[in-house]
């Protein structure tokens, strides 16, 4: 125990890009520093000189020709969108 | 002056190539310059739930192409990452991109700073996506000061290649050389636009300075939005000065990412190396690797045109020119398409390349013409003119402006010079008459000219030109008058 | 027996025949659905009216004399993670609550290419993150063999609704095990084939390296006709297997004899109910007893299946769902003044705690300084386990366990308590990692009358060794048993 500290927790949130609530830290902390600490156990597993296979299945090189295929009307790409502005998708204030 | 003379700078770009395939790298929507807004999206290039990637194979060829062009070694086994960070232009917030395994590395290119070569290393080459566009709201278009942004996704997904050298570049002007030798490079290789101003090439630089005697590099800062060949030795020269001041006040220079601003011609930070992105990179579970064949390679390889250093030095030995005449050339593909073929047509190589590179160039820049080949002459009439020259029947002035019209007009030479009536009095008879007028008119230098004074000829052949409005021959006329009063 | 509780098999018979339409096998289902889904909750969407104006063109399709296909006018449901152009697709979150696909699945293109009728969308684990079907924004599902238990996850919804004769069949998604999972602990057949064998176009991202679509039905005949439906190369896919397709049907053989299989004892795991073992013996022995080659094989590299799990899935997880932000489609926290308040927000209130949590492990496993000790270990470890099934393929033609360690728990007993959630798939998680093809078939009643699954393993692209034992076990277990509802 003891593998992730609340620091950790408010760091990898940020990257993640989530809100979290200082009241949360405690149980997030102990709930992913039990997950952790048990997936951890990997490290003891001998892997000298294994290369990771890149892929189940040995498929390489799928490519696609330089064809054109359908593309979607600008309203069906808003279709969704929670804000827009002028057939652009609209996000608050940079910061 | 002197501080500076004391420090040398250390620079190293990564620059962003817009592949000028027919649809985007992981999506068959086509790539779009200057459309309506988000016309040119789908499911995969707006990253919606579900859609998956598949990679266009004449993107991997023409990062193979500019791979090879560089000197690159070619990974025969290459994958792709995922590149993770949150930003409203990233459709998928995270970016398609290559990694520890690209496509091209251990590369270099040669550039020609006139007294000496500087061999600037390429680190890699690798093949990722670009990202949509944040147009801001607001008067002035920036993002500090907008209140909201929009986001078009037009651009995004459109095949990107990026370039990254070694920190070999000594100098800011060493910076602007590789940048335009590699912009040429890529244009000859016909796989982009390479317009700076359009964004379809992109810079950033990372640049630190040491004393010269010093073998350790200094830290550095990575120099973002360095858009133009101008902006590129302005920012850096700007930076450059701003960390020997730094050291010289006996500070430390601080690891961070700086923008410039183009308006100011100064850097300012944009992020300390604290608040770097921890991008997370790891395999692309949605792609599978690419084999990169032999076969594959040869194939590439035939679809590269001679490269401007290659050319070059065929130029040299091939037609004689000097070593600089033949880097002017051959480091514009349309222009050393354009000589070559009019070699066909002439057999004096140094002439076509004086005409192209002198008047010619002076014409295309005066009317901003980009490319020789948008011009109206063809290579055929630029010979003939040049013939009609050699033949005597017109005189090389007379020529410049047979030629400006030429370039106005894409007329013949030979209609232009029928038409104004420019033909150059080559008939003995007809001249005999004329001088013989002007000796009797000017006795005075005629007996200089007797007297020894080989200045009273230049006189007498300016009149004789005068009274055949500029069309006497004047070698003609030098003769006959040597014989009339000699 | 009820028309809604046929197969669809039976039922391709007598639509063929005549002897019933798709509008009332149609209205049969949803005659069901009216009467049991208050309780089971099973579908996130129902699309009724769709439902039948379909089965009207495909009754007269049939009365035209057309050719139709195995699933042509059979009522399915759909798991709310496989995108369906204009119909709502949630994966059972608030983040995607209001989000209708611009584009079909490849699956659901394949499926209405054959005239299907789709009854609805299916109820889930949100993200199809779960293995209970209670991380709903929309409510847990219940079981209905007992309402006051969990069905099984993530594709609980599917599973509940075969289970419970509101749908025919459904298709499901399965990461560590979610379609076997569920239908063991729903007493029905769940297949997940070969990874690349099913087109993941159109299923909304867990885990990449992972996710598969595929069948859940009443027995194994029906399996292998969905299966039929729905594989094959796709050109959308980059990881889909280019190769050709069997018809999955030739391979129902009741005959297992000569067939060799293994029996992992890292499977038979610790915490596993004394009723489950006992069943899961059972059928062994009556392998046995049909000439199959039994023998028992030890796969060490297993036992860190659960641990290489929950590292892969999360880092590729935290990385497919970063998308969702509120700025292209999904639910937006609209007060945040900046766009990282939004972003923040907006994903703080869009997805549930389980999604949170395994975004967390996620980002942590790949991020600077912690990558090569958890993500890539993983990967290698991940190699191991590939590399010691394929050994143990040269050996055995499939591999035997039970689907489950337990039959269905209560709802809300491992809530509180994720590492005893994840220990539900220990036996179906080593599948994902090496792509393998599994099924899940019912084995019986347990003594409280929950039912139990027995799992069959195959090696990469032998779905036909799958089939053949799955189906000739199916025949032997004879099991007949409906859930009282």
């Amino acid at each position: 125990m003891g593998r992730i500290s609340r620091d950790d927790v408010r760091y990898v949130a940020k990257l993640a890009e989530l809100d979290i609530e200082d009241e949360e830290i405690e149980k997030i902390t102990s709930q992913l520093d039990k997950i952790l600490d048990y997936v951890a156990e990997v490290s003891r597993v001998d892997t000298e000189g294994i290369t990771p296979l890149p892929h189940i299945l040995d498929i390489k090189n799928v490519l696609r020709e330089d064809v054109p295929g359908e593309s979607i009307t600008p309203e069906a790409a808003l279709k969704n969108a929670p804000d827009e502005s002028d057939s652009g998708f609209k996000v608050p204030k940079i910061d | 002056m002197g501080k500076e003379s004391k420090y040398e700078s250390v620079i190293g770009l990564e620059t962003h190539i817009e592949l000028n395939t027919e649809t985007k790298m992981f999506c068959g929507c086509r790539l779009s310059f200057g459309d309506e807004k988000n016309t040119h999206t789908c499911q995969v290039c707006l990253g919606h739930p579900g859609s998956l990637p598949v990679t266009n194979r004449k993107a991997v060829e023409y990062a193979a192409k500019i791979a090879l062009a560089l000197n690159c070694r070619i990974n025969k086994y290459t994958i792709f990452h995922r590149k993770n960070y949150f930003y409203p232009d990233m459709p998928k917030n995270y970016q398609i991109s290559q990694y520890d395994i690209p496509l091209g590395v251990e590369g270099h290119l040669d550039i020609n700073m006139g007294g000496y070569v500087r061999r600037v290393g390429i680190t890699r080459v690798h093949m990722e996506e670009d990202t949509g566009k944040l147009l801001h709201t607001g008067s002035t278009g920036r993002i500090s000061e907008s209140e909201a942004s929009a986001v078009d996704f037009n651009r995004a997904g459109t095949p990107l290649i990026e370039v990254v050298t070694e920190p070999d570049m000594r100098s800011p002007e060493e910076a602007r050389e590789y940048m335009i030798n590699l912009r040429n490079l890529i244009l000859f290789l016909g796989v982009s636009d390479c317009s700076m101003e359009e964004g379809s090439m992109r810079c950033d630089a990372n640049v630190s300075v040491k004393e010269k005697a010093a073998k350790k590099i200094g830290t550095k800062t990575e120099i973002k939005n360095l858009n133009s060949f101008r902006f590129l030795q302005r920012g850096l020269e700007y930076e450059v000065k701003r960390q020997v001041d730094v050291l010289e006040s006996g500070g430390r220079v601080r690891q961070q990412t700086r923008h410039y601003d183009n308006r100011s011609g100064t850097t300012k930070t944009l992020r300390s190396k604290e608040e770097a992105h921890d991008y997370r990179y790891f395999p692309e579970p949605d792609l599978v690797p690419i084999y990169v064949e032999d076969k594959m390679i040869e194939e590439v390889k035939k679809t590269i045109p001679e490269l401007p250093s290659e050319k070059a030095k065929r130029f040299e030995s091939e037609y004689g020119l000097t070593g600089e005449d033949c880097v002017f050339l051959a480091n514009n593909m349309d222009m050393a398409d354009y000589f070559e073929e009019s070699c066909r047509h002439y057999d004096n190589p140094k002439n076509i390349a004086n005409w192209i590179m002198g008047d010619f160039s002076a014409l295309m820049n005066k009317n901003k013409v980009e490319s020789i080949r948008k011009s109206k002459v063809s290579p055929k009439n630029l010979c003939k003119m040049l013939e009609i020259v050699d033949e005597g029947k017109i005189s090389s002035k007379m020529a410049k402006s047979v030629f400006e019209e030429m370039f106005e007009t894409g007329r013949d030479p030979g209609d232009i010079i029928e038409s104004r009536g420019l033909k150059q009095i080559s008939d003995e008879g007809l001249l005999g008459s004329v001088i013989d007028e002007v000796i009797s008119e000017n006795p005075e230098p005629v007996e200089q000219f007797r007297g020894g004074k080989e200045k009273a000829l230049s006189f007498l052949v300016g009149k004789v030109m005068a009274k055949t409005k500029g069309k006497a021959n004047p070698q003609l006329a030098v003769k006959i008058i040597k014989e009339k009063i000699g | 027996m009820e028309t809604y509780y046929l197969t669809a098999h039976e039922l391709r018979d007598k639509l063929d025949k005549k002897e019933i339409s798709s509008t009332e096998l149609t209205k049969s289902s949803f005659g069901r659905i009216e009467e049991v889904e208050d309780r089971i909750n099973s579908f996130i969407r129902l699309e009724k009216e769709r439902a039948l104006s379909k089965a009207k063109e495909v009754d007269s399709l049939i009365a035209s004399g057309e050719k139709v296909e195995e699933l042509t006018g059979i009522p399915v449901a759909v798991k709310d993670n496989i995108c369906t152009k204009n119909i709502t697709t949630t994966c059972a979150s608030k983040i995607l609550k209001n989000y209708v696909p611009v584009y079909n699945a490849t699956v659901v293109e394949k499926l209405e290419s054959r005239n299907y009728i789709l009854l609805g969308k299916s109820n889930m684990d949100e993200f199809a993150m779960g293995s209970s079907s209670e991380n709903s924004h929309f409510g847990p599902v219940k079981n209905p063999w007992d309402i006051e238990r969990v069905p099984g996850g993530s594709s609980g919804g599917p599973a509940a609704s075969v289970a419970s004769g509101e749908a025919i069949c459904a298709l499901g998604s399965d990461t560590g095990g979610s379609i076997r999972q569920p239908a063991s602990l729903c007493g029905i057949v769940g297949l997940k084939p070969t990874y690349g064998l099913v087109s993941r176009y159109g299923l909304v991202a867990f885990a990449s390296s992972l996710d598969q679509i595929g069948p859940l039905t009443r027995d194994v005949e029906d399996s292998a006709l969905v299966l039929n439906a729905i594989c094959g190369h796709d050109k959308n896919d980059s990881t889909s297997v280019n190769k050709e397709i069997p018809d999955y049907r030739s391979f129902l053989k009741d005959d297992i004899k000569g067939l060799k299989i293994g029996i992992p004892s890292e499977l038979m795991v610790e915490g596993i109910d004394s009723g489950v073992r006992q069943r899961v013996d059972k059928v062994i022995k009556m392998a046995e007893d049909m000439g199959a080659e039994v023998e028992e094989i030890s796969i060490p590299s297993l036992k860190h299946a659960l641990s290489v799990y929950y590292i892969i899935a999360p880092s590729e997880a935290s990385s497919n769902l970063s998308r969702y932000d509120g700025v292209r489609y999904g639910y937006r926290n609209k007060e945040a003044p900046t766009l990282r308040k939004m972003y923040k927000k907006t994903r703080a209130e869009g997805f549930g705690d389980e999604v949170k949590r395994r975004i967390m492990i996620g980002t942590y496993c790949l991020s600077a300084g912690y990558y090569d000790e958890f993500y890539e270990k993983a990967r290698r470890v991940r190699t191991i386990i590939i590399n010691d099934f394929r050994k143990a393929f040269e050996k055995f033609d499939v591999l035997l366990s039970p689907t489950s360690p337990t039959t269905a728990f209560k709802i809300g007993e491992r809530m509180e308590d994720p590492l005893t959630m994840y220990l539900s798939d220990i036996c179906t998680i080593p599948v994902n990692l090496a792509g393998l093809p599994a099924a899940s078939i019912p084995a019986g009643l347990s003594k409280d009358g929950l039912p139990i699954g027995v799992q069959v393993i195959g090696d990469a692209l032998r779905e036909d060794n799958v089939l053949r034992a799955a189906y000739s076990l199916e025949k032997a277990i004879g099991f007949k048993d409906l859930p009282e509802l």
